[in-house]
C-alpha cells in the first residue's frame, strides 16, 4: 500500500467525535498525546481510548494470530482488543490496556503487532491462512519435525504481543502494610453504601477502587437517586466518608489477589497517571491488606456475542459505548445497530440517542420483549427487532455494515435471509458476570445461577462477602441494600453498635430475565475469545477431539489465557462447551481463579527490595579498617569479608591477588598474622544440665571438661551424617561457648532450641546466640605468644600458664576479652573475643603492639590455603553426606554414650569401607590447578558412563609452604588402598589431571607448632 | 499471609516463623537400643495428610519458641496452636466461622 492511501483512509475516518457538553472531562484541560507518532488532543478525565475515538480513531491494534484489525472493545480494565505499547525508553511499557490508562500530558501510545505500521500489516496473512490455523495448529504442524527450534522462533514472532524493554526500571515501588475491620473492594453503589454502613457504626473501614474516583458502573450510567443524578448521591458519600478519620478510601487502587488469611494484596497507581513521577514519589505501591472482614463490591463484566465477523473495530460492548457517552462525552459510532439478550440494549439504545447518535435497531434475540420500554422506543422512534440476531459484519478497518436476521424456534438456524443495515457502532450485550475472581482466590467456589445466566458466589470461605453485582444483583437498587445489608451483618458481628442508612430510590424499570444466547449460527469467524483469537469453531475442534474439559479446553485454545485472563471470554467458550457436550454448564464448571486479577508490575512485588536491599549485608565490627587498608571483599553468606588485602606500603599496591595470598600465608607461616574471624557462629551456653546437653549434642565426650579449656566437636543429625563442627569452651561451671561454622551459625541454634523445647524440655540450659555481640580475631604465627605477651605485660602467657586448648579471660586496654588458644591454620594461634564495640580499637591495639613482628592482616584465603595445609575439613567436606569415619573423624565418636546421630551412624551403608572419605591430593606435575567439585575417575579417556571414585572438595591453587598445589577431596576406600593416582576431570571446562593420593594434613602432621 | 498465634507472643505474620515439620513424631527414648523400626520411622517416615496436620513451626524472627500448630493442608486454615508438648483439643468441624 502506498504511502497516500494511508493518509486518506486516516482523513476519511478521523471525524472529531467529542460531544458539545456533558460528560465528566474537563474541557478547560486540553491533553496532546501521541498515537503511533500521530498527534491528538484529548482532555483531563479522558482515557486514552475515549481520547482515541474522540478524535475518530478506530482502529488500534491488530489481533494476536490473525492479525486481523481491532478497535477499542471495552470501557475498562477487561479489554481484550486495545492492548498498546505506552512510553518509551527506559519506561516503555507494552500491553497496557487503553481503555484504563488515564491521559496525561505526552503520552506516547503505539499499537501492537503489525509490521510494519497498523493499516499494511504483512501477517494479515494469517487472516488468509486462517482455515489452517486452528486451535493446536502450530504443534500439530511443526512438533513432531525436526528443526522445531528453528520455526520456534518465526512463529513467536508471528504471533504475539508487544515488546518488552531491556533497560533497567528507573523507578521506585512501595509496599505499605494495612490493617482494618472492614475492607471494601470496590467503590460502586454496593461498595460506598457498604462503606457509609461501616464507617457510621465506627468500624476501621478500607474502601478500594481502581479508577480514579469512585462511582463504578453509576458514573457510565444516567440513574438518578431520589430524583436526582447519581453523582450528587455520590458525591454526598465521599465527603461524609472523608470526614471520618477511621475510613480510608484509596482509589486507583485494584485488588489483585485474596489470600490466606484474609489478606487482600491491592496494587495503588500513584504516578501512572503522570508522566514519570514526582521527585522522591513512588510510581506505584503494594497494599498489603489484614481485614477482619472484606465486602467484595467488585461489581459484574459485560459478556459479548458470539456471531460471524464480532470483531472488526466499531463492535463494542453495550455498557461501554454507553460510558463514552455519558462519562467521556463522546460518540463512539454514529449509526448504531444494538444486539442483546437482556434488557441493557435498551438502556443502551436511548443513551444513544439521547447524544443524537442514530439508532438503526435494537436487535433483541429474546422471545419476551420488555413492554415497559415501549413508550420511550417510540418517542425517540427506535426500532426493535425481536427474536433476531445479528448474522455477520463487513467493513475490514472499520464496521459499515450489519446482517440482521431471524432466529429458528430453537435457535440452531437462521429463518429468513438475513437484511443489510449500514452501521459504524455495533453495541453488544450478551449478559452480565460477576467479577468472582477475588471470591475465588480466597477458596470460594461460584455456581451457576440460571436467573442471570452467569456463574455467582458460593458458599463462604474465609470472610470476604459478596455483594451487588459481583453476587449476581444487578439491579442498582439490590446493589445500594445489599451493600448496606452486609456492612451492616459484618459491624454487628464485630461488636459494632450497627448503624442506620436511608437508601435512596432509584429510577429503574423492572427487569425482563436475560435467554441465554450462546452463539448465533453462521460461517465467519466467531470470535470467542478476542485477545487470543479463540473462535467458536476452535471450541467444537477441541471438543471434537477431547478436550472436554475445561481445563484441557483452555490449554488446547489458549481460551482466557491472555493478559485479560478471559474476563470476556471465559463463560462464554465454556457455555459453548457444554452445548456442544448436551451438558449444563454448571456441570462443565469454570477454570481455576487465580491472582493477579490484572496485571501488576514486578516491580511492585519487589519493592525496595532490590540491589543492595535484596538482602542484608552483614558487616564485623572491623570492617571500616579492613576497607580503609586495602581489603578485596568476599561475601560469604550474607557476610562481607575480607579476601586479602592489597599491601599499600607502596602506592599503587604492586600486588595482585596472588601475589597477595602468597605473601599472607608466608606472614603466618615465619612470623604472625592476624585474621577476622568475627562471622563464625558464637552461641553463648547456659544452666546446669549444660554439660549433659553438650554430651547430646556432640559425639564426643564434654562432662569432664575443665574450666578454662576448649574442646573440638562434631554434630550428628538423627540420620547419622556430620551436621557442624566447631570449638566449645567451658568459661564456668555453668557456662560455655561454642563457636560453628559461619554458614551453619543460625541452623546450629535452631537445632539446639529445637532439642531443648521439644525433646529434652526437662533440661535447665539456655541457649543464646552472641555472633554480634563478639568481635573475634585469630592472632596466628610462631611470634602470636610474643605479640600477645606484649599485649598483656602483666600476664603469664607462656605455654604452661596457657596451654594449647586453654582459655583465658583477660583485660586488654580494659576491654574485657576472651582468649581462646584454638588454631585453624596449624600455627600457635590465639583466637581473642572481644565486646563488639570495641572490636576495630582492639585489632588496630593488636596490629600496633605486633609491629615489631611485622604482623599483617590476612583474609579468607590465605586462611582457607592454610587449613588446607593442615587438612581440616570446612564447609565443603562439610556437605551434609559425611559421615564421621568419612572425614577421618571416628576418634570423636564416643561408645560410652548416646548422642543425635548415634542410632543410625551404625547402619550399613554408612559403615561400608568402600565409601569414599578424606585424602589429600597433589598434581603429578605438581603444577596445574584442580578446580573443586571436579570429579575423580581411573581414567579420563574412558568414554562414559565413567565411574566416579570420588571429587575434589577443596582447592588450594598454590600452597606458599609446600611450594605446589593441594587439593583436599574423597576417594573411595578399595581405591586408596590399591591405587595412589586418580585423574581429575572438569569436563565443563575440559580440563583433567592426574593426581596422587596422600594424607591429608599436609603440613606439620604431629602439630608440633600448636602445642609449645 | 497465616497468621499464627504463638503461645508466648500471641498473633504474629507466618513470615517471623520458619516451617518445622510433622509434630507427631516421637523421638524413640535413648534405652531403646536398637529398635530400629522406631528410629527408621522418627527420622525418616512422614505422613502428607489431606486436612489437618499437627506441625511444628519455630518463631525465629521472635521468641525463637517452637509451636504446635494444628492446620488444615487443603485450606490453609489454622485450627489451633500451643507449645510443643501441648495436647490441642479439636472441635469435629475444625474452624467455626464467624457471621
Amino acid at each position: 500500500m502506498k504511502k497516500g492511501s494511508s493518509e486518506v483512509f486516516s482523513f476519511k475516518s478521523r471525524r472529531q467525535q467529542r460531544l458539545d457538553d456533558g460528560g465528566q472531562i474537563n474541557r478547560l484541560e486540553p491533553i496532546n498525546f501521541t498515537f503511533d507518532g500521530k498527534k491528538f488532543t484529548g482532555f483531563e478525565g479522558d482515557t486514552l481510548a475515549s481520547a482515541l475515538l474522540a478524535n475518530g480513531v478506530r482502529l488500534v491494534g491488530r489481533s494476536f494470530k490473525y492479525h486481523r484489525p481491532r478497535g477499542i472493545y471495552s470501557a475498562g480494565i477487561e479489554e481484550p482488543n486495545a492492548l498498546v505499547a505506552l512510553r518509551s525508553g527506559d519506561r516503555h511499557e507494552p500491553n497496557t490496556r487503553a481503555t484504563a490508562v488515564e491521559l496525561f500530558p505526552g503520552l506516547e501510545a503505539k499499537s501492537q503487532n503489525r509490521w510494519p505500521n497498523l493499516l499494511l500489516d504483512y501477517l494479515q496473512i494469517n487472516n488468509l491462512l486462517s482455515p489452517f490455523l486452528s486451535a493446536g495448529f502450530y504443534y500439530k504442524t511443526f512438533m513432531g519435525l525436526p528443526g522445531w527450534h528453528f520455526y520456534e522462533y518465526f512463529i513467536r514472532k508471528a504471533a504475539g504481543m508487544g515488546d518488552g524493554t531491556k533497560f533497567k526500571d528507573p523507578d521506585k515501588y512501595d509496599k505499605k502494610h494495612m490493617h482494618c475491620d472492614i475492607l471494601i473492594v470496590g467503590g460502586g453503589p454496593t461498595g460506598i453504601a457498604a462503606a457509609v454502613t461501616a464507617g457510621r457504626a465506627g468500624a476501621r473501614v478500607i474502601l478500594l477502587d481502581n479508577h480514579p474516583t469512585l462511582g463504578g458502573q453509576l458514573n457510565g450510567e444516567l440513574f438518578f437517586l431520589d430524583e436526582k443524578p447519581a453523582h450528587y448521591w455520590i458525591e454526598k458519600c465521599v465527603e461524609e466518608l472523608d470526614d471520618m478519620e477511621h475510613v480510608t478510601i484509596a482509589t486507583r487502587t485494584s485488588a489483585f489477589g485474596y489470600y490466606d488469611s484474609d489478606v487482600v494484596n491491592a496494587i495503588e497507581s500513584v504516578s501512572d497517571h503522570l508522566p514519570e513521577p514526582p521527585d522522591y514519589q513512588c510510581r506505584q505501591r503494594l497494599w498489603q491488606i489484614r481485614a477482619k472482614r472484606v465486602i467484595l463490591a467488585t461489581g459484574a463484566t459485560e459478556r459479548p456475542l458470539v456471531f460471524s465477523n464480532n470483531d472488526r473495530p466499531g463492535v463494542m460492548l453495550a455498557s461501554a459505548a454507553r460510558r463514552y457517552v455519558n462519562q467521556y462525552a463522546v460518540r463512539p459510532g454514529n449509526k448504531a445497530v444494538i444486539f442483546t439478550n437482556n434488557d441493557d440494549g435498551y438502556k443502551t439504545a436511548f443513551d444513544l440517542a439521547r447524544v443524537g447518535i442514530e439508532v438503526v435497531a435494537v436487535v433483541d434475540s429474546r422471545k419476551k420483549i420488555p413492554e415497559h420500554f415501549e413508550k420511550e422506543l417510540n418517542e425517540k422512534e427506535i426500532e426493535v427487532i425481536p427474536r433476531s440476531v445479528v448474522v455477520d459484519t463487513h467493513g475490514y478497518f472499520g464496521l459499515n455494515s450489519v446482517e440482521i436476521g431471524t432466529l429458528s424456534q430453537d435457535g440452531k438456524t437462521i429463518e429468513s435471509n438475513p437484511f443489510i443495515v449500514s452501521a459504524d457502532l455495533l453495541a453488544v450485550s450478551g449478559g452480565w458476570s460477576p467479577n468472582v475472581h477475588l471470591y475465588c482466590h480466597s477458596g470460594g467456589k461460584p455456581v451457576y445461577n440460571d436467573a442471570v445466566e452467569a456463574f455467582v458466589p458460593g458458599a463462604l470461605s474465609q470472610n470476604g462477602h459478596s455483594a451487588g453485582a459481583a453476587k449476581g444483583s444487578f439491579s442498582l437498587n439490590d446493589c445500594l441494600h445489599e451493600g448496606h445489608d452486609i456492612a451492616s451483618t459484618l459491624v454487628k458481628a464485630l461488636n459494632f453498635e450497627s448503624a442506620k442508612q436511608i437508601i435512596p430510590e432509584t429510577n429503574e424499570k423492572n427487569i425482563v430475565p436475560i435467554e441465554a444466547l450462546w452463539r448465533v449460527p453462521g460461517k465467519g469467524k466467531k470470535f470467542v475469545d478476542l485477545q487470543d483469537d479463540v473462535t467458536e469453531s476452535d471450541i467444537t475442534l477441541a471438543h471434537r477431539e477431547g478436550y472436554v474439559s475445561v481445563e484441557h479446553l483452555k490449554r488446547y485454545t489458549t481460551l482466557g489465557m491472555g493478559t485479560d485472563q478471559g474476563k470476556t471470554s471465559n463463560l462464554n467458550g465454556q457455555a459453548i462447551m457444554a452445548q456442544e457436550k448436551a451438558e449444563p454448564i454448571e456441570k462443565i464448571g469454570t477454570t481455576t481463579f487465580r491472582p493477579p486479577y490484572t496485571p501488576i508490575t514486578m516491580g511492585t512485588l519487589a519493592g525496595r527490595d532490590i540491589g543492595l536491599s535484596y538482602k542484608h549485608t552483614r558487616r564485623s565490627a572491623m570492617h571500616n579498617w579492613h576497607k580503609q587498608n586495602g581489603a578485596i571483599f568476599v561475601e560469604a553468606g550474607q557476610w562481607l569479608r575480607p579476601q586479602y588485602y592489597l599491601d599499600e606500603l607502596e602506592q599503587p599496591s604492586k600486588e595482585n591477588m596472588d601475589t597477595a595470598i602468597n605473601r599472607e600465608v608466608q606472614t603466618v607461616r615465619t612470623s604472625v598474622g592476624l585474621v577476622d574471624v568475627s562471622t563464625l557462629g558464637k552461641i553463648d551456653i547456659q544452666g546446669k544440665d549444660s554439660a549433659e546437653f553438650l554430651n547430646r549434642v556432640y559425639t564426643n565426650g564434654w562432662t569432664k571438661l575443665p574450666i578454662g579449656k576448649a574442646r573440638y566437636g562434631i554434630m550428628l543429625r538423627e540420620d547419622g551424617l556430620v551436621f557442624d563442627d566447631g570449638t566449645t569452651s567451658r568459661l564456668d561451671e555453668c557456662h560455655y561457648f561454642m563457636t560453628t561454622t559461619t554458614s551453619n551459625a543460625a541452623a546450629v541454634l535452631s537445632h539446639m532450641e529445637y532439642y531443648l523445647q521439644v525433646q529434652w524440655p526437662d533440661l535447665d540450659v539456655k541457649v543464646t546466640s552472641v555472633t554480634e555481640q563478639w568481635a573475634a580475631m585469630a592472632l596466628a604465627g610462631p611470634k602470636s605468644r610474643e605479640v600477645l605477651s606484649k599485649l598483656l605485660p602483666t600476664r603469664n602467657v607462656d605455654n604452661e600458664s596457657f596451654p594449647f586448648m586453654g582459655v583465658r579471660e583477660f583485660d586488654i586496654e580494659g576491654v574485657p576479652a576472651r582468649i581462646f588458644r584454638i588454631s585453624f591454620s596449624g600455627e600457635l594461634s590465639y583466637e581473642i573475643n572481644v565486646p563488639a564495640d570495641f572490636g576495630e580499637f582492639i585489632w588496630q591495639r593488636v596490629l600496633e603492639v605486633g609491629r615489631t613482628y611485622n604482623i599483617r592482616p590476612y583474609g579468607t584465603e590465605a586462611m582457607g590455603i592454610m587449613r588446607i595445609e593442615k587438612g581440616h575439613v570446612a564447609g565443603p567436606e562439610l556437605d551434609g553426606r559425611m559421615t564421621a569415619a568419612d572425614l577421618g573423624l571416628q576418634k570423636l565418636l564416643s561408645t560410652k554414650k548416646d548422642f543425635i546421630g548415634s542410632k543410625m551412624m551404625d547402619r550399613e551403608g554408612l559403615k561400608d569401607k568402600n565409601r569414599p572419605r578424606l585424602v589429600g591430593l597433589i598434581p603429578v606435575d605438581k603444577t596445574s590447578r584442580v578446580k573443586s567439585g571436579a570429579i575423580l575417575v581411573k581414567d579420563p579417556t574412558l568414554a562414559p558412563p565413567v565411574p566416579k571414585l570420588g571429587h575434589v572438595s577443596s582447592s588450594a591453587y598454590l600452597s606458599p609452604t609446600l611450594g605446589h598445589p593441594i587439593s583436599l577431596g574423597f576417594v573411595s576406600g578399595d581405591i586408596i588402598e590399591t591405587s595412589k593416582k586418580v585423574w581429575a576431570v572438569s569436563p565443563l571446562h575440559n580440563e583433567s589431571h592426574e593426581l596422587e593420593i596422600t594424607d591429608p594434613i599436609f603440613y606439620d602432621q604431629k602439630s608440633e607448632r600448636l602445642h609449645d | 499471609m497465616l497468621i499464627i498465634n504463638c503461645p508466648l507472643c500471641g498473633p504474629r505474620d507466618h513470615a517471623e516463623f520458619t516451617y518445622i515439620g510433622d509434630a507427631t513424631k516421637n523421638r524413640p527414648k535413648s534405652d531403646d537400643i536398637s529398635n530400629d523400626d522406631a528410629w527408621y520411622d522418627y527420622v525418616y517416615l512422614r505422613d502428607n495428610p489431606k486436612g489437618l496436620h499437627e506441625e511444628l513451626w519455630q518463631h525465629s524472627f521472635g521468641c525463637r519458641c517452637f509451636v504446635k500448630v494444628v492446620r488444615n493442608t487443603v485450606t490453609h486454615q489454622i485450627i489451633a496452636t500451643g507449645m510443643p508438648k501441648e495436647d490441642l483439643i479439636l472441635d469435629e468441624k475444625g474452624f467455626e466461622r464467624s457471621v
